[in-house]
């Protein structure tokens, strides 16, 4: 469904006299397949929006090639545009506006007509449980609500793929579950969606697979689980009082270690023998021990190890 | 047609959300009145004309280039607002046509600037100002190219510096010698040569001669058809400019 070959974008700017480059995009290839949710894992500035701007005709790519639902972005942008649909990470909607008004407008300029804009706006405002609000303006919403605006926005002409630029940022945990049902049943209705998050909770229960970027290169790329079980070995997470957190990062030194608040993650090859040499460590430096748990790797985990830094902290 | 089509659909709706906010519409009319009639009591002293019908041919005229330059040149404000809440990035994903996008918002310009123009003629007539239909027609055309332009290369503006802080200061500095130099709110008659020569220079100063001239009743003028001409010239090159910068605009 969507197809690019080293997708590349730097942008220039001048600050003060010096220009300064950022290669946003270094050479992105990608494979989404038809009717899957795919996700664009990655921290801030990884590239995630330039990418999704240039599939959506709305920036030139520097270099390489795309093929969306068809439609190739370089030869035929126009053509894409018809057959995509796309959802900005900063939201879209006029305040002054009610939603229905948007919907219509919206579905008019892809060319429907009056009356057919009309029915497809109630029929996706009661799609989105958005018929309560349907008359009130757009800066009367609730976060969730305006962010469900602006999905149904983006699918109103009922394209083949749909972007969606970081779908939950920013909402309450109750209206992430709700917007994560919303995009579970764009998929159920057959459209093949590309979001972006930088959630890992997101990308391993929502994907069905996903790249990770990191500095506008894709380090990885796979199902979440098959991801994880790329990585060798087993995560040992050791809770301890927060005070006691340096002690047992340098007692612990020999392994590979990731400090937290109030915890480390040790990285090691075998989580049976790894136990009770970490406890005995430990115990010889005198570090009080709350818990001890060990898992399989997370996500997160998978960052470390492909880009050497924690999703979590960057 | 699609164009027709697109133009028509963006124009509805900026027209829409113009008219449901009652700030715009007290500010509009107000201070176009304001101006009427404040500076009523100081035009037949100040040009030197012995009546008031005379002072307000000279007068409303530049009042009204006036309000066409400025209005249309801040215009990029509003667009400002509108590429931050992402709407025109939304446009701009839709198979709709670049030039429509901008010729539905400075439709609506001109619109509400010819209905401002309107008002303050007729409260003009009020105060003894006579003039042929005809000629006032005419000079609402020169208005409404003038305001086409003005605010087609202020949405152009906005869209290359894409923040308020950058528009204003900018907008500041080319109304300001254009207002000064184009002989508007009072004609250059009486000016040094020296100034005269820059003002031929101006492209609003040939406006306000010929919307002078056609208040005056001078249809014959030739200042007429020429300021006519520069104006439709530059507002076809402001319009294809500021359509290729929604074409391409980034961000
Ligand atoms: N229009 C632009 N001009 C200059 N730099 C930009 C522009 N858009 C993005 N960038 C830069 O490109 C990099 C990638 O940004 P972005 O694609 O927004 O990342 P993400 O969406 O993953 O957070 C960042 O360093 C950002 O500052
Ligand atoms: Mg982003």
């Amino acid at each position: 469904m969507i197809e690019t070959r080293g997708l590349r974008k730097s942008f220039t700017s001048r600050q003060g006299r010096e220009k300064k480059t950022v290669e946003a995009v270094r050479g992105v290839d990608l494979d989404v397949a038809e009717g899957e949710i795919f996700g664009f894992l990655g921290p801030n500035g990884a590239g995630k929006t330039t990418t999704l701007r240039m599939l959506a005709t709305l920036i030139e790519p520097d270099g390489g090639t795309a093929t969306i639902a068809g439609a190739d972005l370089r030869r035929d942008p126009a053509e894409v545009r018809r057959r995509i649909g796309y959802v900005a990470q900063g939201g879209s909607t006029w305040d002054d506006s009610t939603a229905r008004e948007e919907l219509v407008l919206q579905a008019r300029l892809y060319g429907a007509s009056k009356a057919s804009a009309q029915a497809r706006a109630a029929s996706v405002l009661e799609g989105f449980q958005l018929i309560e609000y349907a008359d009130r303006k757009c800066k009367t919403y609730s976060g969730g609500q305006r962010r469900r605006v602006d999905i149904a926005l983006g699918i109103i002409h009922e394209p083949k793929v749909v972007f969606l630029d970081e779908p939950t940022t920013g909402l309450d945990p109750q209206s992430r579950a709700h917007m994560w049902e919303e995009i579970r049943r764009l998929r159920a209705e057959g459209m093949t969606v590309f979001i972006t998050t930088h959630y890992l909770d997101e990308a391993d229960a929502l994907c069905d697979r996903i790249s990770i970027m990191d500095n506008g290169e894709i380090v990885a790329s796979g199902t979440p689980s098959s991801l994880k079980r790329e990585i060798s070995g087993d995560v040992v997470r050791v809770g301890l009082p927060v005070d006691a957190v340096a002690a047992a990062a340098s007692a612990l030194a020999a392994y590979k270690i990731e400090s937290y608040d109030d915890s480390v993650r040790l990285y090691v090859e075998d989580g049976a023998v790894a136990i009770p040499q970490i406890l005995r460590a430990l115990d010889a430096a005198g570090v009080p021990l709350g818990t001890i748990e060990l898992h399989r790797p997370s996500l997160d985990d998978v960052f470390l190890t492909k880009t050497g830094r924690s999703l979590r902290e960057s | 047609m699609k164009l027709l089509r697109d133009t028509s659909l963006i124009f509805q709706r900026q027209m829409q959300l113009l008219l449901r906010n009652p700030v715009w519409i007290f500010v509009g009319v107000f201070q176009p009145v304001m101006y009427l009639l404040l500076f009523a009591p100081l035009l037949k002293p100040a040009l030197q004309v012995s009546s008031n019908a005379e002072a307000y041919e000279i007068f409303v005229p530049g009042l009204l280039v006036l309000l066409a330059i400025f209005g249309g040149l801040f215009q990029g404000f509003g667009l400002i607002a509108e590429l931050r809440a992402g709407v025109i990035e939304r446009s701009r994903v839709t198979p709709v046509s670049r030039l429509a996008l901008l010729l539905g918002r400075s439709l609506r310009d001109v619109v509400s600037l010819i209905a401002q123009a309107v008002i303050i003629t007729l409260l003009a007539l009020v105060f003894d100002l006579r003039v042929f239909i005809g000629n006032l027609l005419l000079a609402y055309l020169m208005l409404a190219l003038i305001s086409l332009m003005t605010s087609a290369l202020s949405y152009g503006v906005a869209l290359a510096v894409k923040s308020e802080d950058a528009l204003a200061p900018l907008m500041n500095t080319v109304a300001q010698p254009v207002l000064l130099l184009s002989g508007i709110l009072l004609p250059l008659t009486f000016a040094p040569g020296w100034l005269q020569g820059i003002a031929d220079w101006n492209p609003f100063s040939w406006a306000v001669d010929g919307t002078r001239a056609l208040f005056r009743g001078d249809l014959g003028s030739p200042d007429v058809w020429q300021g006519l001409i520069i104006m439709a010239v530059l507002a076809a090159a402001a319009v294809a400019w500021a359509a290729r910068m929604f074409a391409r605009s980034v961000r």
